[in-house]
């Protein structure tokens, strides 16, 4: 994981010293609600319902235990001794006090944190596979290049008043566990004939009011040209993105109305104009490389009996190692997924107990280290085969070991009504009544792979659009009504969930969820995942039984 | 009036000309549609010439006659225009203008750090008293990370 140097460390002491200038300039009113908007946001700092809320970076959602507990103190010291981990692999806090939020970014830079670009309409944090660097489908590990566009995009000078806001995700493996088609730049870790390894640049996703999958700029960029060209298309983003409507604004905007070929051949002309001057050196890789280098993985972990055995002996271990680990590179040793989804707590939520009990499982079982997901779970990247047993007990006694990874439970949810001030509908209610429903954990196998999203406003925090089921609150006249989509896709064949029909009210959405689910039940043939049933039968199957009483 | 140059409070001897005024003796900036249209006129007068280039402006329109132009003035309709940011590195990093760069306009003292690492030289301040803050505020970093120009 990248250390900070002096550098590093010296950029976020000033950036929050400065922010502690311009809280303070706000407080004597010496600038406007206006400016200090903008400047609070780029550093995380929204003004929401009930209190601020700031928003963390995991930088591309790493983290190690040391951080975990300085967020457990944050939790304790100043919120409501929980956290809120969000898609984009940041952490949320909802009750900061505003005069306060100078003290917590101290806080957070002593432990190598910042919440810098976490909003606005600036480069915001880059994401990426949540099992970057130990999957078995990886071409080449993507963090080193996250932590080089980390570097590039923080505090750029150029682009800090964009348009609109900016996503980068990286992906380096053959599946996309980083939705890279619905952002604004996606690049992907490609071979090329020559067996060398560059990136295929997506540009022009985006999901929100308007989805569009990111279409290719650049079938294969040299690695050497990885700045020069992310810097080529923002500043004709910068230059041309439309000003005039914020709902237009968005890059997948430009590309949608100025064409691809146009937009490309913008982005070309720029590129080859500056691309010998900010060419990435090779030593310059090489050094951030050595610093995502493999733990130092012990050489017989694979010798081990007792997880096959303890697998045997025990149902709900087994069930959970099916559910929730994930294959490693490293023979003997298992990605373990930590469930932030139990059935009575908010997606994605977490108390400051169970953060000071994950780091401390951390430095046991994973390397000291942690991993957000953009399914908003946590995972430990690097475990032993024969540790997962004792794991998954600790796991279980602290209400992170619930066995519905990837399965319909595991909802991607944004806060809400509850929390903020964009949402038209409640999100989490809906969320617990639908988890109730499906509390029969032989069922909610039985159904398998469902991926819900579920947002409280057309922005979308929880990718609704590309939700197997697909669930967006909206506001008629004063009354939450759901409108369900089917279909969605994040992964590689990306794709926006179809609209089943008129909204639903709030008291009919898990029947209607439920209906979806028995009807897949029913139709499905022998193995045939949901997404798969839906793109067979379309979705007027669904339809009917949705709205058979209406 | 007075203006930040350079890392220095400084006076300021420039004047805008707006389009419908007449033109007159001393440094004088104009807007860019005056100066594609008056250019010769601007060319003999007594005094320095400056543009005044807004977010909609391209920066190309100028690049062969920044030689004749000594100051060019990025005006800002509102601070988040941030197409000021993209002018002024086009202007040092691709047109290699060597005078003076001075952002005018509906700009904050917070953002003169940014502004001078891509070439900004001088800030004309909606609010003179904010001039020593945003003195200060042009060192709120000591260490950067991307090649810019400064």
């Amino acid at each position: 994981m990248y250390q900070y140097n002096d550098t590093d460390q010296t950029l976020i002491e000033q950036r929050v010293a400065q922010f502690r200038r311009q809280t303070e300039s706000f407080l004597k009113g010496e600038i406007s609600d206006d400016q200090f908007r903008a400047l609070r946001l780029m550093n995380g700092l929204y003004i929401q319902t009930h209190a601020p809320m700031l928003r963390i970076a995991g930088p591309y959602g790493l983290l190690n235990s040391k951080q975990i507990r300085k967020l457990a103190h944050i939790a304790r010291t100043y919120d409501k001794n929980y956290c809120h981990f969000t898609t984009r692999q940041n952490i949320q806090f909802n009750w900061p006090h505003l005069e306060r939020v100078p003290d917590i970014l101290e806080e957070l830079a002593s432990v190598q944190m910042h919440a810098i670009q976490t909003s606005g309409n600036c480069l915001r944090n880059t994401s990426t596979d949540h099992l970057a660097g130990v999957c078995i489908d990886e071409i080449e590990d993507p963090r080193p290049y996250c932590e080089i566009i980390r570097q590039w995009t923080t505090l750029h000078p150029e682009f800090a008043y964009l348009p609109r806001k900016f996503k980068i995700a990286v992906s380096g493996a053959t599946h996309d566990r980083a939705a890279t088609q619905f952002h604004d730049i996606g690049l992907h870790l490609v071979k090329n004939d020559a067996g060398e390894t560059g990136f295929r640049v997506l540009v022009g996703g985006g999901l929100g009011r308007t989805p569009v999958i990111g279409q290719v700029i650049k079938p294969y960029l040299d690695k050497k040209h990885l700045l020069s060209y992310l810097e080529a298309i923002l500043r004709i983003y910068n230059l041309f993105g439309r000003r005039d409507n914020k709902y237009k604004a968005r890059i997948k905007i430009l590309v949608k109305e100025s064409g691809l070929d146009k937009f490309s051949a913008l982005v070309e002309k720029e590129w080859l104009l500056i691309r010998d001057n900010l060419e990435l050196a090779a030593d310059r890789i090489e050094t951030i490389k050595a610093q995502f280098a493999p733990p130092a993985y012990e050489v017989d972990a694979a010798q081990d009996t007792s997880f096959a055995q303890h697998q045997l002996e025990n149902k709900a271990f087994a069930t959970w190692v099916k559910y929730n680990t994930a294959d490693h590179k490293v023979p003997g040793y298992r990605a373990a997924f930590l469930s932030l989804k139990a059935p009575d707590s908010p997606p994605g939520d977490m108390t400051d107990t169970q953060l000071d009990a994950v780091a401390d499982l951390a430095d046991r079982y994973s390397f000291s280290e942690i991993r957000s997901t953009h399914r908003q779970n946590l995972i430990f990247a690097d475990v032993k085969q024969a540790d997962l047993f004792e794991l998954w007990q600790q796991l279980d006694a602290l209400k992170l070991a619930t066995p519905n990874n990837g399965t319909a439970t595991d909802m991607i949810c944004c806060p809400g009504l509850d929390f903020c001030s964009l949402a038209n509908a409640g999100t989490i209610g809906v969320a617990k009544e639908i988890n109730d429903a499906l509390d029969d954990l032989d069922y909610l196998h039985d159904i398998g792979d469902v991926k819900i999203n579920m947002s409280g406003c057309m922005n979308g925090c929880a990718h609704q659009s590309v939700g197997h089921i697909g669930i967006l609150g909206v506001d008629k006249k004063g009354v939450e009504w759901y409108q369900l989509t089917l279909g969605g896709s994040s992964e590689n064949e990306a794709a926006i969930g179809e609209r089943l029909g008129p909204a639903i009210a709030k008291d009919q959405v898990t029947k209607a969820v439920t209906t979806i689910l028995d009807v897949y039940i029913k139709q499905r043939l022998d193995e045939e995942s949901f997404l798969d049933m839906v793109k067979r039968v379309g979705i007027n199957p669904f339809k009917e039984q949705v709205y058979a009483n209406n | 009036m007075q203006i930040i140059k350079d890392k220095q409070i400084v006076d300021d001897s420039w004047s805008y000309v707006a389009d419908d005024e007449e033109l007159k003796d001393g440094d004088i900036s104009v807007s860019l549609a005056r100066w594609k249209k008056d250019k010769p006129q601007l060319l003999k007068t007594s005094g320095k010439t400056g543009v005044r280039i807004g977010p909609a402006d391209a920066v190309e329109d100028i690049a062969a006659d920044l030689k004749d132009i000594q100051l060019i003035e990025l005006d800002f309709p509102a601070f988040a225009d941030g197409r000021i940011f993209s002018h002024a590195w086009l202007l040092r990093g691709r047109y290699n203008y060597q005078g003076e760069i001075r952002a005018t306009g509906h700009f904050m003292r917070d953002q003169v750090f940014y502004l001078s690492r891509v070439g900004v030289n001088a800030f004309s301040l909606e609010k003179t008293e904010d001039l020593p803050v945003a003195l200060s505020n042009l060192n709120d970093f000591s260490v950067n990370y991307q090649k810019s120009i400064r």
